[in-house]
């Protein structure tokens, strides 16, 4: 997948457990680079990821990845269109009965093809690249969150796919551990040209690495680099981008 | 107020979907069953979790229940002066039924809750999800290792079951009433014939280990994915088990004289 | 992997014992054996079986020989017995069959009492000699029909009231 192809969101029609969560979404996501998902909570933020990954299926509309409608595939479908992709789950998501070196070596085991030797070669320089070592035989239960994260990181990306989607990959971190991922990222994006979506809360990471921002409001969605949009002048996003202080002020509660 | 008859309704078309969805989800698991890879090292895991840490409660319950026929068996027989035939009535009994049938539900109530707050817990955190992105069929990695395992285990635990009720059997029979131990043995051997009994057994055990790794799986894959809905998957485990097993026993005896 | 080995060794040690419970179960409990394919198949007739069932044992002198393989109803509607013995076993051609009860109220077996004659049976064959069940209720019958025949003989009048029963 050239950097020239992108990921797009038509007109998604979304209900999620009763509640309408989009009514005619459409986003665009550019290859090749880092696009951030911002918003408020319970917005969608991470249905949006879900719907590129083919988890959930929209009720009206298209999700394009490299072409294809990923909303209509067959399961065999979905498993190539998957192959591109790599997701880092928020919390991790690695199965808590296996070890860490297992997690890792999961996908590529999985795949066949490869001798022990080649795999435990390919995970351990992974988990060196995302900083994680002596680990291997440690349970997700024993390591710490920040390194938990860094392992999920490790798990999505060792079959080097052309598309990284992160859930939340900062929310209960420590500020360093923070922009350690946020490098970490960063380095990924530089060095292998892989197109990045990242759903954050955080606006000052944003404002750092982003190529390109979809902003999730109440009513409707923003696009457009950062700079963009911290000057847009619709209502609901200079509220969202105000200092929080200011907010309550004008509000009378402070 | 929701009319009592359209919730009947209701009920009964959600019931319908329910079956339908689990037959689906069997015939999933018969398909990876019968494909690469075999997955064997989870296999042996599952076998030592559902049927290694299973041993000390059914054999203490196996020995409980064949005391308890010993010492019952033997109030009963006793008026009739067969109390000779002791061996025979506590074996014939936990062989044909209390054998398969508590064997079966001790099974739901410890391993089969077991599977389903687990498969449960890993939806509640996303990890089959994760899978799904790695192009990881959860069905093949997560569930069919539990679904055969509780298959195989269940005819295991019940031989094992009711040599301890034997014993039990025995052990209050002819150690603690007295009883003459020869014919014990002898009466037992005497009337459990092969292929009427044992075979029967082995085969409502093995139709038990079936429903059972299919519901405590199905109930954990498809669980809400909250720490309620784990909750909920787990005892609706048990409950469902338990029913589906008494069930299926009762139509067996009822339509094939099993 | 140190964790790992141990448990399997475990894990197999478990399946080993539940196999070897259902082995056990089957064959010492159950009668379960592989069948010889050369063992001896008599069969005999008898005119009252007596509730007999398939597998009971057939014994000689007490100790247990074979086992009953069927019961059919003959053409002359007496009950044909197929027998499956040791093959071992050496009996004469004038061996009996008698349908006997464990204890009063037990089960049926077949005792066999073997002959003298030289000639042996073969595999197939016939025994001869049969002693059906006795039926507790006919042997009843008769004693009570008999002892009101022996009073007649000796006192008419008295038995008056008897034989009205």
């Amino acid at each position: 997948m050239g950097s020239g192809s992108y990921i797009a969101l038509e007109n998604i029609r979304m209900a999620y457990g009763g509640r309408r969560v989009f009514d005619a979404l459409s986003c665009r996501f550019p290859g090749g680079k880092i696009s951030v998902i911002l918003g408020g909570s319970g917005l969608g933020k991470s249905t949006i990821l879900r719907l590129i990954g083919g988890l959930v299926r929209p009720q009206g509309g298209r999700v394009v990845v490299d072409g294809e409608d990923v909303s209509r595939l067959s399961p065999r479908g979905l498993k190539t269109v998957r192959r591109k992709l790599g997701m880092m789950f928020q919390g991790g998501a690695l199965l808590d009965s296996y070890t860490v070196f297992d997690n890792v070596a999961l996908p590529l085991r999985e795949q066949g093809g490869l001798s022990e030797k080649a795999i435990a070669e390919a995970v351990h320089e992974i988990l060196k690249a995302v900083g994680v070592s002596d680990a291997d035989d440690l349970l997700p239960g024993e390591i710490s969150g920040g390194m938990l994260r860094r392992v999920a990181l490790a798990r999505a990306i060792i079959r080097k796919p052309d598309v990284l989607l992160c859930d939340e990959p900062f929310s209960g971190l420590d500020p360093v551990a923070i922009r350690r991922i946020e490098a970490l990222l960063v380095q990924i994006n530089r060095r292998l040209g892989m197109t990045m979506i990242v759903v954050s809360h955080d606006i000052h990471s944003m404002m750092r690495m982003a190529d390109h921002v979809v902003l999730v409001l109440a009513s409707h969605v923003l696009e457009g680099s950062p700079g963009q949009l911290r000057q847009n002048e619709d209502a609901e996003a200079v509220e969202f981008f105000s200092d929080d202080l200011e907010c309550y002020q004008k509000q009378g509660a402070v | 107020m929701v009319n009592p008859v359209s919730q009947v309704g209701y009920k009964a078309v959600q019931l319908t979907q329910d079956l339908g969805s689990m037959a689906a989800f069997a015939v999933d698991i018969v398909r990876t069953s019968l494909t690469r890879p075999v997955r064997f090292a989870a296999f042996a895991r599952e076998i030592y979790k559902l049927g290694v840490l299973s041993l000390p409660i059914i054999c203490v319950c196996g020995l409980t229940v064949g005391m308890v026929m010993g010492l019952q068996g033997h109030h009963t027989l006793v008026r009739f002066g067969a109390q000779r035939s002791l061996g025979a009535v506590v074996g014939l009994s936990l062989i044909r039924e209390l054998g398969p049938v508590l064997t079966a539900l001790l099974v739901a109530g410890r391993a089969g809750s077991a599977t389903a707050a687990e498969i449960g817990a890993m939806v509640a955190t996303e990890q089959l999800n994760g899978l799904r992105m790695l192009s990881i069929d959860p069905v093949s990695l997560v569930v069919k290792p539990r679904a055969v395992g509780m298959l195989f285990v269940t005819p295991l635990l019940t031989g094992l079951f009711i040599v301890c009720g034997l014993y039990g059997g025995y052990l209050v029979g002819v150690g603690l009433l007295h009883g003459d131990p020869g014919s014990y043995m002898s009466s037992l051997r005497a009337v459990v014939d092969f292929h009427n009994d044992i075979e029967c057994c082995m085969l409502k055990s093995t139709v038990f280990g079936l429903l059972l790794g299919l519901i405590a799986t199905y109930r954990g894959y498809t669980s809400a994915p909250t720490s309620q809905g784990v909750s909920a998957a787990t005892t609706s485990c048990v409950v469902i088990s338990s029913v589906t097993v008494l069930l299926t026993d009762y139509l067996a005896s009822a339509l094939w004289g099993v | 992997m140190n964790r790992s080995s141990v448990r399997d060794f475990v894990v197999g040690l478990f399946v080993l014992a539940g196999i070897a419970a259902i082995v056990y179960l089957s064959i010492s409990i159950g009668g379960l054996t592989w069948h010889k394919a050369g063992g001896l198949k008599l069969s005999a007739a008898f005119d009252e079986t007596g509730g007999l069932s398939v597998r009971a044992p057939v014994v000689i002198a007490g100790v247990r020989v074979g086992e009953i393989a069927t019961i059919s109803l003959q053409n002359d509607y007496r009950a044909k017995v197929d027998l499956e013995l040791d093959p071992t076993l050496k009996l004469p051609t004038d061996t009996t069959a008698s349908i006997v009860t464990a204890g009063v109220l037990g089960d049926r077996y077949i005792e066999l009492q073997p002959g003298g004659d030289e000639k042996l049976l073969k595999s197939g064959e016939r025994i001869t000699f049969t002693e059906s069940a006795v039926i507790l209720e006919r042997l009843i019958g008769q004693l009570v029909y008999g002892s009101a025949k022996r009073s007649t003989t000796n006192n008419p009048a008295a038995t008056e009231p008897a034989k009205t029963k």
